[in-house]
Formats: structure tokens, C-alpha cells, sequence
């Protein structure tokens, strides 16, 4: 029977019409509209109190009106901008430069300036990824043997010029480390949530344990 | 000297009250499609993002209003001003009371008919005018789809027409005693089929086409200019609305406690809902499907429609007044219903090229290959 199909696609359409927060999750970013129950919950009270308190706003609420920021509605997974960087876990291998398909990210090392082990780790003059060229396909944090780079957990980090998206070593530096959980099942296992604001110190970010001093002797000795 | 004032100032009202109405609703049109598709439509300005229009206005005529070196100033400068007169023209003739605004005309559907023909001219001007090759395909689209379906519309009126025995939009509500929706619905789907073309809307909108000319006779224009032109373009649907109100529908006709403007606007407005709807949904036709689909479907349908009127008013009508009763409609209407569902069922089943189509599937090559490669 021709245009059944027609009618079909008006009956879809009509349904996401009428019940939409039925069939999809509709995410009200960057604000979220909010009621009068959500409002006194919010507010620590109940709505009685609420509306007593402040009746405007809360006339507002059941008329729709009032809406509240919702900024996070984000998976722990989410890959986001900002690379998520510890230094202190990076040895300057240039394993991510090298696994990266578009080469964006610019590793330049010295000897170790640090007081260092000898062999144990290059100091870091240049660490350049530029976002505006990243397609996040997260290559480099697969590629990472030390896990010291992690997809990070921000978005929204538009700018109006290219080299305002070349994400220096001083911000990776600054910048709150609360990676993303991708490709890292530690800290799923551990529940980890980047979402939740808790910051993940660079001791808690590996795989494996950092073997001691005489784990490490005892496995040089055995070569 | 007190009656050219009073034409000025009724037809200014009509004019400001029809651009504000516009104004509105491009916020409706844009927060029902987001609805509609599981989105939540402009929400940042005013509550529910009423004042979107407005902000949009006040952008569009703050930007650089652009005419392109080689471009035809004059004509181009012509081209939204052509467009948007004739939207206005209509609203002259509608009877949104009793009685119309600014002019009783006795031939009010022909007005109507020939005014909105100009907008093809706009449409071909502006692509003309714009000097760009996308502009000119638009343009072109434009003439050949608008001229293709003026036929079918022209032949769905005149089913009304000859049923109401007025061609004065007046006397053809006062000729409704059953709404025309009932008694010719062939007639009421072949107008808004071929309406929904003339205003080159989804799903016949290829003369914009986006996705191929890049807004099509519009790609050149820019700022006040642009928003002319889309403030006829969104005009057009209220419009066809309007009219296929006043002809389909019974007008200002309804049940007493209820005004007849407030019945007016409600059933102009299920009809611009029915169009948004369409939209939403259905995806746009291909240049030579439209066009067929104008000349082998939607004429044939508005010729039946218009015969079987025509006989059927030469067998039911009064001998001596030519009039027809309520009970004669209710006939028509009767006899019709089961006429445009048989037409339109036979039209699908010709044109739906079911005889292309393999009967039964065709295997794959590659079907029996598990077996033999184990």
C-alpha cells in the first residue's frame, strides 16, 4: 500500500512531539529547566517553605520559567579537551608524538634536568599538543606507557584564535587533573568519576605499582 | 479625503499586525521543529525564547547590506520588495470578520490566483539579478515548479468556485454550509499539495535546497534584504493557511458562543501545524519527481475533482434556482470521499512503479559459499 510509509514517519515525528523525554534523553544543556520540587530541593527545603521564602521565583518554576545551570551531564568516559598530563610520571619517551596520525603533539627534551637517576627520565622543554588540529581519537594515551597522559574531562574550550588552541606545557602543567576514565579500567575499578570534581594525584594514576629501588636492583641484578 | 485616510490606516494595521504575526511565528515554526525532532528549539531569549524574532531582526538589519559588483542593482534591490507585496495583497480580500479588510472584491479567488503569480517573478528576478550560478538554478527551479503547479491549484479552486457559484471569498463562506474540506477532499489535497509547492515548501522545496543550491535564490542576499525575503517566505504558509480556510474550511463559520475571528485563526492554524508537521518529517522530492509528480499525479486528481463536481452539481442543483441544499452537499460529500480515496489509491498504483521492482529477492552469489569454504 503506497504512503504507509508517509504516515509512519508523520506518527514518529508526532511522537517525539508529544513525549519526548519518553523515547530520548534530552540533555537541557547548558541550562536545565527545573520546577518548583527541584528548586526547594536545591534549595535544602521543601517546597511549602520554598515558596513562602521566595514566592516569585517559585510562581516562576511552575510556569516553566526558571532554568539552572547544567554543565555536566557527561559520561566518565567523555574524551575530553585539555590532555590530562602528569609530569611526574613522564619519562619523554615521545611515544604519543610518535603514535599521534596527524603529528600534532611536540615533544623537545633535554638530558634530564632535573636532579635525576641517570636513565630514568628526560626533562621536558616543549610539550605542545594543538587542539585545533586533534581529532581525539586518544591514540596517544593508548600509546602511553607510563600513564602519565590521559584524555581529559573539560569541553567548552573554544577560542577565537589557532594558536589559542596549542595546549602548552605550562597549562598541561596548571591545568586540574581530573582525566577522563577512557582506555584507563584502573580507574573505573577504583569508581573514579572526573565528573564528581575529586582531582586524581599522579600517584594513584598508573597501572601497575612503582616498583621500589630494590624491586628495581633486584631486576637489574637478575639480567 | 476621510476615506483614503482610512484606507491607509486599516491597511497599515493589516500590514503591521501580519508582520508581527510572521515574526511569531518563525519562533513557533523553529521551536515546533525542534520538538519535533527530539531538540529544544531557541530557548535563550525571553521566556521560551519569545524574542528570538526580534533579536534575529535586529541582527539582520545591523549586518552589511552586500550587493555584489556584477549583480543587477536595481533588479535586485526589486527582488524582496516583489516577494513580499503580494503576501500582503492577499490579506486584503481575506474575510477574517463578516466582511473583508480593504477590499470586497466579487473576484476575490482570481485576485488571489493572480497576485500570487507575481511571486514567481520575485523569485525569478532575484536568482537573475543575483549573478551566481546557484542563484540561477534556484531561479529557474523556481519558474518551471511554480508555473507547473499553478495548474493543479487553479483547477482545485475552480472546483470550489463553481460549487459555491461565487468566486467573491465572502459569498464562498457564505456558501459553506458543510465545510468544502468534506464535500470535495480531493480538492482540498490537491490545493494544499500544490500550495505547499508555490510557497516552495518541504517537501517541495528544492528551489532553496540547501543541501544542492545553498539556499538557492537567496544565496546572495544579505541583511535587510535577506530578511525581506525570509519574512515572505515565512508569510506565505499563514497565508496559504488563510485562504485555504476561507475556502475549505468555512471561513469564519462555527458554533455561536465561540466569535467568528477566534474560529477563524483556530482552523488557520491546525492547517499551518499540518504544514510544519510535513516539515518535520517527509524529506525533500527530486527536481523530475516534482515535476512529474505535478503533471501525472496532482492534474489528473484536480480534473477528476473538477468533473465530478461539475456533474454532480448539474444532477443535484435546484432546476429553477441553481441552489443546493444542505442534505445535497451532505451527498456530495458522501459520493466524494469514496471517489478521492479510489483516485488517489489508483494514482499511487500507476505512478508508484511497482512493475520496476524485483518480485522476489535475489540471492546473493555469495549465499552458498559457507559450505564449500569449510
Amino acid at each position: 500500500m503506497y504512503g504507509t510509509g508517509l504516515a509512519k514517519g508523520l506518527t514518529v515525528t508526532l511522537k517525539n512531539l508529544v513525549l519526548p523525554g519518553r523515547f530520548f534523553t534530552v540533555h537541557q544543556y547548558p541550562n536545565r529547566r527545573i520546577g518548583p520540587m527541584g528548586l526547594a530541593r536545591m534549595a535544602g527545603t521543601n517546597v511549602v517553605g520554598y515558596s513562602l521564602k521566595n514566592p516569585g521565583r517559585a510562581i516562576k518554576a511552575v510556569l516553566g520559567l526558571v532554568s539552572v545551570e547544567d554543565r555536566d551531564p557527561r559520561h566518565p568516559r567523555f574524551r575530553g579537551q585539555e590532555f590530562n598530563f602528569y609530569e611526574q610520571r613522564c619519562t619523554g619517551c615521545a611515544s604519543c608524538a610518535k603514535y599521534c596520525p596527524l603529528g600534532i603533539i611536540k615533544i623537545v627534551t633535554n638530558r634530564s634536568g632535573e636532579a635525576m637517576q641517570e636513565g630514568e627520565k628526560y626533562g621536558l622543554e616543549v610539550f605542545d599538543i594543538d587542539i585545533g588540529r586533534c581529532m581525539f581519537c586518544g591514540l596517544c594515551v593508548e600509546a602511553c606507557p607510563y600513564d602519565a597522559l590521559h584524555m581529559g574531562s573539560t569541553f567548552e574550550e573554544g577560542d577565537y584564535r589557532r594558536r589559542g588552541l596549542v595546549i602548552g606545557i605550562d597549562r598541561l602543567r596548571d591545568a586540574p587533573k581530573r582525566p577522563s576514565t577512557w582506555f584507563r579500567p584502573q580507574f573505573e575499578a577504583r569508581g573514579y568519576d572526573p565528573g564528581s570534581g575529586e582531582e586524581l594525584p599522579w600517584q594513584d594514576a598508573g597501572r601497575h605499582e612503582k616498583p621500589t629501588t630494590g624491586e628495581q636492583s633486584e631486576r637489574w641484578a637478575r639480567r | 479625503m476621510a476615506y483614503p485616510i482610512a484606507a491607509v490606516a486599516m491597511a497599515f494595521l493589516v500590514i503591521n499586525a501580519m508582520v508581527m504575526t510572521t515574526a511569531l511565528y518563525t519562533w513557533f515554526e523553529r521551536r515546533m521543529l525542534g520538538r519535533f525532532q527530539a531538540r529544544l528549539g531557541p530557548n535563550r531569549w525571553g521566556p521560551f525564547g519569545l524574542f528570538q524574532p526580534f533579536a534575529d531582526v535586529l541582527k539582520l538589519i545591523a549586518k552589511e547590506d552586500i550587493i555584489p559588483d556584477t549583480a543587477d542593482k536595481p533588479a535586485f534591490t526589486v527582488a524582496p520588495i516583489m516577494l513580499l507585496v503580494p503576501m500582503f495583497l492577499v490579506f486584503a480580500v481575506i474575510p477574517l470578520g463578516t466582511d473583508s479588510f480593504l477590499g470586497k472584491l466579487n473576484i476575490g479567488v482570481l485576485f488571489i490566483v493572480g497576485v500570487t503569480g507575481v511571486s514567481s517573478l520575485a523569485i525569478f528576478t532575484a536568482g537573475w539579478a543575483s549573478r551566481n550560478k546557484y542563484a540561477m538554478f534556484g531561479a529557474m527551479r523556481a519558474v518551471a515548479m511554480l508555473i507547473s503547479y499553478e495548474v493543479p491549484m487553479a483547477l482545485a479552486l475552480t472546483g470550489v468556485v463553481i460549487l459555491a457559484g461565487s468566486m467573491s471569498l465572502v459569498g464562498i463562506v457564505d456558501a459553506q454550509s458543510v465545510p468544502y474540506l468534506l464535500v470535495q477532499p480531493l480538492g482540498f489535497f490537491v490545493f494544499m499539495t500544490a500550495a505547499a509547492a508555490e510557497m516552495s515548501r518541504a517537501p517541495f522545496d528544492m528551489i532553496e535546497a540547501e543541501s544542492e543550491l545553498g539556499g538557492g535564490y537567496v544565496t546572495e542576499y544579505a541583511g535587510i534584504k535577506f530578511a525581506i525575503l525570509q519574512l515572505a517566505e515565512f508569510m506565505a504558509p499563514i497565508a496559504t493557511a488563510a485562504v485555504a480556510t476561507v475556502l475549505f474550511l468555512g471561513g469564519t463559520r462555527g458554533f455561536d458562543p465561540i466569535p467568528g475571528p477566534v474560529w477563524f485563526v483556530a482552523k488557520a492554524f491546525v492547517l499551518v501545524f499540518l504544514m510544519l508537521w510535513i516539515r518535520a518529517t517527509w524529506p525533500r522530492l527530486r527536481v523530475d519527481q516534482i515535476m512529474g509528480f505535478a503533471w501525472k499525479a496532482l492534474l489528473p486528481l484536480a480534473l477528476v475533482n473538477m468533473f465530478v463536481v461539475a456533474i454532480e452539481l448539474v444532477v443535484l442543483q435546484d432546476s429553477e434556482t441553481g441552489a443546493l441544499t444542505s442534505l445535497d452537499l451532505w451527498i456530495m460529500t458522501a459520493v466524494n470521499w469514496v471517489i478521492a480515496v479510489a483516485a488517489i489509491v489508483v494514482m499511487a498504483n500507476v505512478l508508484g512503479q511497482r512493475r520496476l521492482r524485483p518480485e522476489t529477492p535475489v540471492p546473493s552469489p555469495l549465499a552458498n559459499m559457507t559450505a564449500e569454504a569449510d
